[in-house]
């Protein structure tokens, strides 16, 4: 961090004590490449102008020339602590144009692995939000719980982050018997254990309390005017949850709690997220006990590729394959605008079609945006270590915001 | 169309249109629904207005998104697409307004504090201008960045390229040089109207068609043909030999082979070769002198 003394321009040469602070972009607590000018008067925050862009990858524009398939994995690498939410915004979508309907397997497999990735997710969050204002061990206890949920994307996928495992249609591919066996075990063991223990040593602490309680304040009204999504909106006593208002796939199905806050703090946004694990728990043991078998992939084939033993044999399966996997499926012409609960808030995908097999435009509404944006007004008036507090508690990431 | 997919299902669009268009008045370009979503095209100059009767009349509290979109051919080439939400209704709107480089779009900050960031991205993006935005400076590129990046005449590589430089220990900006030609696959089918010219076709495609002839050819007389005399009685006799079977076959017939002579007188064979095995069979190690 650099301090310098300012002359403001305001009072012809007199030396104010106000002063201006970079917060990044390489800072431990900027979860990533976040940089704040920061105009303090003493330890009490003014004014903070976040930069971002830091991380700006151009993704929107090389999705335009990509065709719909290939365009995927790019969704991975945007919020890489929630890969699969991220993916499910973009294939519902896609589906949406095309009214293609998905397998019921298909789409219990779909919300039980989103579900694990908001537990993946939010063990990041709290763990890191935590260690911000100054808990090591709850982090390392959380960091378990997010390698298990990483083990179990790695035998569902192949790939530990970046899945591309949910496909416009459906899914890539089955899972094994083993693994949803194994997932109910460690959702009845190993999870509760872990998670409970780790939640001990934090939500009465004393310290963990005095540093976020009563800090970023905000109200109903702001919430709503600022466009927060997500635990963010939750916590300010508002029960919206795309799952619930809006479901996709099988949520509609499902019997799960929305957690709100009552004081719209930091400490209620954390709460909110700890919530969230425990009920998201609750709906994967639901999507286990009732998941079908079947298909896990639309059986239209001038969409969904066929698998690679079908093509063996199957001259029309050998020409699908190919022309799916080089020209791609065109999608009818026209747009819209789909949003999903990813763990961070509301994820939206705005997809243009013109018809062929690429898109025309695709507008990725990043969480962090809108929240990130509201970190001036939200700071004010706070401490200087209070923002590393509020910041953990927007739960932002970088590849997400910048895109 | 029955609805198949399982995308967010939100409250029915039915009648949806018919409010907005008596609310929004002259205000309303064109009002559609297509995939299910609403799309409304605004007067650019009432933007503003129609987006707070919408939220104060209609219940569109939350603006989630502002996207542009670039279409080069139409003369605003631009276009602002504005997402909003209703959480009371739970109901989502595309909201539109055309623009181009030189018209400015009036400011949504003065109804949403999030339309900050969001108008400062269209505007890094498309170059597109909000009026009344107090704070329009580019967001997501670089500092000093020049450009457009997301206008469809912006190359996908860029301009400028930076690397870190040891000489002058800083990173530096240099033009982009390609190590390899920028690739660009085109999948599209061929025979589903593709607007290019096929690898091979170029010389097809660049040579004029030939002009059209004052005088088609014909063949009516004799002379244009080349023809000869019509043919008379010495095209019946016949030139080749005739057919095998109705040839007259016998020993008389010139070049015939002469038949295989048979050899009484020949000497038998003194003995008939019996042991076979020995003469295939490896020999012993010992005959081999070992």
């Amino acid at each position: 961090m650099s301090m310098q003394l300012e002359q403001s321009p305001t009072t012809e040469g007199e030396i104010v004590t106000n002063y201006t602070i970079n917060f990044g972009p390489q800072h431990p607590a900027a979860h990533g490449v976040l940089r704040m000018v920061m105009e303090l008067d003493g330890e009490v925050i003014e004014r903070i102008d976040p930069h971002v862009g830091l991380l700006h990858r151009g993704t929107e524009k090389l999705i335009e020339h990509k065709t719909y398939l290939q365009a995927l994995p790019y969704f991975d690498r945007l919020d890489y602590c929630s890969p699969l939410a991220m993916e499910y915004s973009y294939v519902l979508a896609i589906e949406k144009m095309l009214n293609l309907e998905v397998p019921l397997r298909a789409q219990y497999l779909r919300v039980l692995f989103a579900e694990l990735t908001r537990i993946c997710n939010h063990m990041l969050n709290i763990g890191s939000h935590v260690m911000d204002v100054g808990a090591m061990t709850p982090n390392l206890w959380l960091f378990e719980i997010r390698e298990d949920c990483l083990n179990f994307f790695e035998r569902a996928s192949g790939a530990r982050m970046h899945s591309a495992w949910f496909r416009p249609g459906g899914v890539h591919q089955d899972v094994p018997l083993k693994l949803l066996a194994d997932i109910a075990e460690w959702l009845d063991t190993r999870l509760p254990t872990l998670f409970e223990d780790a939640m001990s040593l934090v939500v009465d602490n004393r310290i963990f309390k005095q540093r976020n309680v009563d800090i970023a304040v905000v109200s109903r009204d702001d919430a709503i005017a600022w466009g927060f999504s997500g635990p963010m909106i939750r916590a300010a006593g508002i029960p919206w949850d795309i799952r619930k208002s809006q479901p996709y796939d099988v949520y509609d199905r499902m019997d799960f709690e929305i957690p709100v806050g009552t004081n719209s703090d930091c400490y209620d946004r954390m709460m909110v997220r700890v919530e969230e694990v425990r009920q998201s728990a609750k709906i994967m043991k639901q999507c286990l006990a009732e998941m079908p078998e079947g298909p896990i992939s639309s059986e239209d084939r001038k969409v969904v590729p066929p698998k690679r033993a079908e093509m063996k044999s199957s001259m029309e399966s050998l020409i699908h394959h190919f022309k799916l996997y080089t020209e791609g499926f065109h999608v009818p012409a026209g747009e819209v605008y789909v949003a999903t609960e990813s763990p961070k808030g509301e994820f939206g995908v705005y997809l243009v079609s013109d018809g062929s097999n690429k898109p025309y435009r695709c507008k990725i509404r990043p969480t962090a945006f809108s929240h990130l944006q509201a970190m001036d007004f939200m700071s004010k008036g706070h401490m200087l270590p209070d923002a590393t507090a509020i910041l953990g508690a927007i739960d932002a990431v970088f590849g997400e915001c910048d895109r | 169309m029955a609805v198949l997919h399982s995308a967010p299902k939100y409250a029915s669009n039915e009648g949806v249109i018919e409010t907005l268009t008596g609310a929004l008045g002259p205000m309303l370009l064109a009002a559609r629904e297509e995939h299910g979503e609403i799309v409304l095209t605004i007067v650019r100059d009432r933007i503003e207005d129609a987006l707070r009767l919408l939220r104060d009349e209609h219940g569109y509290q939350q603006l989630m998104e502002m996207a542009g979109v670039d279409y080069p051919s139409r003369p605003e080439r631009f276009e602002v697409v504005y997402m909003l939400l209703s959480l009371t209704k739970n109901h989502r709107l595309l909201v539109k307004v055309n623009a181009s480089e030189s018209t400015p779009v009036p400011t949504a900050t003065t109804l949403w504090y999030n339309a900050g960031w969001l108008e400062r991205e269209v505007f890094d993006m498309y170059g597109v201008i909000f009026s009344g935005n107090p704070d329009l400076r580019r967001i997501l590129t670089d500092y000093g960045f020049e450009g457009h990046p997301q206008r469809k005449d912006f190359p996908l590589t860029g301009y400028q390229e930076l690397r870190y430089s040891e000489e002058d220990k800083r990173v530096v900006y240099e033009p982009v040089q390609l190590a390899q030609d920028f690739r660009s696959f085109d999948f599209m089918s061929p025979w589903e109207g593709a607007d290019y010219v096929l690898p091979g076709d170029e010389k097809a495609a660049k040579q004029p068609a030939p002009p059209p002839v004052a005088e088609p050819k014909t063949t009516e007389k004799k002379g244009d043909s080349g023809a000869g005399e019509p043919t008379n009685g010495k095209a019946e006799e016949k030139v080749s030999a005739p057919p095998p079977d109705q040839k007259v076959t016998g020993e008389n017939e010139k070049d015939a082979p002469k038949p295989t002579e048979n050899r009484p007188d020949k000497a038998a064979r003194e003995q008939t070769a019996q042991d076979t095995k020995g003469a295939t069979e490896p020999k012993d190690s010992k005959e081999d002198g070992k």
